[in-house]
């Protein structure tokens, strides 16, 4: 019989625990506001995870988000290798050269971790355990022991719960400091960092630069928060931003919809625009 | 508040640092030399120093200028920093023949990315041995309407002309395409 609940009453915490110590195999799907994940165990070892809808292709996201592809190779790759497994496609990627075994490991493994990261934050949702329920043989699964993952987890849920604290609302949106102070000097950023950079505007609230650029709501919390403790940003309280209607999971097409969206919000250039330009760089 | 973007683009130490930085009413954050320290070399492909500025224009309007991270590596941020920008400068290094090639790729890139307008900035023209624009042109194979102008990124009047000279490039574009 599958273990079923939900996460209100036995959280993901005490449920990883019980994998781990009984060393279970099997498939575990938690359904959480619209977001659905799975993650698979063999003899109490984390071996896959992924949120979204479950297909045998995910490897070109998943380099891509790793920055080991470029959203067009990605977007080219997985045209091309519709029917393809996971495995067939790292192994044709590793022979032609594209990309090292390691390369793949290494992005597999922090797309799973990322994903189970991201589920402790999840207070609530369905969940139910199918024993001996494993993905088909095309996936790429890598076993993680389960201990340290519980132990990240849990830090981050604390973590989670001062960012929350700090920034509980996502609908306000950023802008650049009028006065950086000295710190500004020595930012050094990461490449999510300089995505969500490449956003900050006052038309575009937090929400939707998190869409855009596929973060989930704890990886933009502690972006954005690191900025505003860092004085490149501050916050911006106008009336609310267009409300963004709920996109389902972290596939490609919802991010690049709300791309699109914040690009289409993007100010039109005008000519009076580039004549403002024109005189004030002329009068410095 | 409006905000609208230009791309400063170019080889490694083309210059871009200096050439925002002759400009920007805040303090550019960049030392392309710390990317190459050991330090920073561990983590090579996640983190990259910041590099831009910003002139205000009103209290509805300000411009960033952002750099682009010079060396190959960091090639995939061109792409986020492409990203609705109004326009691009591609900064050539006119005493270093050995990063025309590379500057040709970049301009390449950025080429492909959007069909803003854009201008070459010839650095260093106060160089004895720089290389004179129009050469340069030949060498890059730019297209006759494309401008190739003379600059030494640590003057503020020619950082000027080069953003001026963008500008007026991204007006005539703005009055081709409503004449159309």
């Amino acid at each position: 019989m599958a273990l079923k609940g939900n996460l209100r009453d036995f959280s993901t915490t005490q449920l990883l625990n019980l994998i781990n110590l009984a060393r279970k195999t099997g498939t575990l799907t938690i359904q959480h506001d619209g977001d659905s994940a799975q993650l698979s165990f063999r003899e109490g070892k984390l071996i896959y995870a992924f949120m979204g809808q479950d297909t045998e292709n995910h490897l070109a996201q998943i380099l891509h988000d790793a920055g080991k592809l470029s959203e067009e190779q990605a977007r080219i790759i997985q045209l091309r290798a519709k029917g393809t497994s996971d495995k067939q496609l790292g192994h044709m990627l590793i022979q032609r050269g594209h990309i090292t075994q390691s390369d793949i490991i290494q992005s597999v493994r922090q797309s799973v971790l990322d994903t189970v990261y991201r589920l402790f934050t999840w207070g609530e949702g369905l969940f139910r355990f199918d024993a001996n329920t494993l993905p088909s043989p095309g996936h790429i699964t890598i076993p993680i022991d389960l201990e340290s993952v519980i132990m990240e987890g849990s830090r981050r849920l604390k973590e989670w719960e001062i960012l929350q604290e700090e920034l509980p609302d996502l609908d306000i949106s950023l802008r650049f400091t009028d006065h950086p102070d000295a710190r500004l000097r020595n930012i050094n950023l990461t490449v999510e960092e300089w995505r969500v950079v490449s956003f900050v505007n006052p038309r575009n609230s937090i929400h939707q630069i998190a869409r855009a650029n596929n973060l989930s709501d704890f990886e933009i919390r502690r972006i954005v928060y690191g900025m505003l403790q860092a004085g490149l940003v501050e916050i911006v309280r106008p009336a609310k931003p267009q409300p963004i209607p709920p996109v389902p999971g972290k596939s490609p097409s919802a991010k690049q919809e709300t791309r699109k969206e914040i690009e289409q919000q993007s100010p039109a250039v005008k000519r009076s625009v580039v004549v403002r330009l024109i005189d004030r760089i002329r009068g410095l | 508040m409006q905000a609208v973007k230009m791309v400063i683009t170019g080889p490694f130490s083309a210059g871009k640092t200096q050439f925002i930085g002759s400009i920007s009413e805040i303090d550019v954050v960049s030392t392309e030399r710390r990317i190459s320290s050991n330090a920073e070399q561990i983590k090579e492909s996640t983190t990259v120093a910041m590099d831009f500025g910003r002139i205000t224009v009103g209290d509805d309007l300000v411009l960033y200028l952002f750099g682009t991270p010079g060396q190959r590596r960091f090639d995939f941020m061109w792409d986020i920093l492409s990203q609705g920008m109004l326009g691009f400068v591609v900064m050539v290094d006119s005493t270093k023949p050995e990063t025309f090639r590379e500057a040709k790729r970049v301009l390449e890139t950025f080429e492909s990315y959007a069909a803003t307008p854009y201008v070459v900035a010839a650095n260093k023209q106060d160089m004895e041995d720089a290389w004179e624009p129009e050469d340069l042109r030949i060498i890059l194979r730019l297209r006759s309407e494309v401008k190739i102008l003379p600059c030494v990124a640590n003057d503020k009047e020619s950082v000027k002309n080069v953003l001026l000279e963008l500008l007026y490039s991204i007006l005539e574009e703005l009055d081709k395409a409503e004449a159309a």
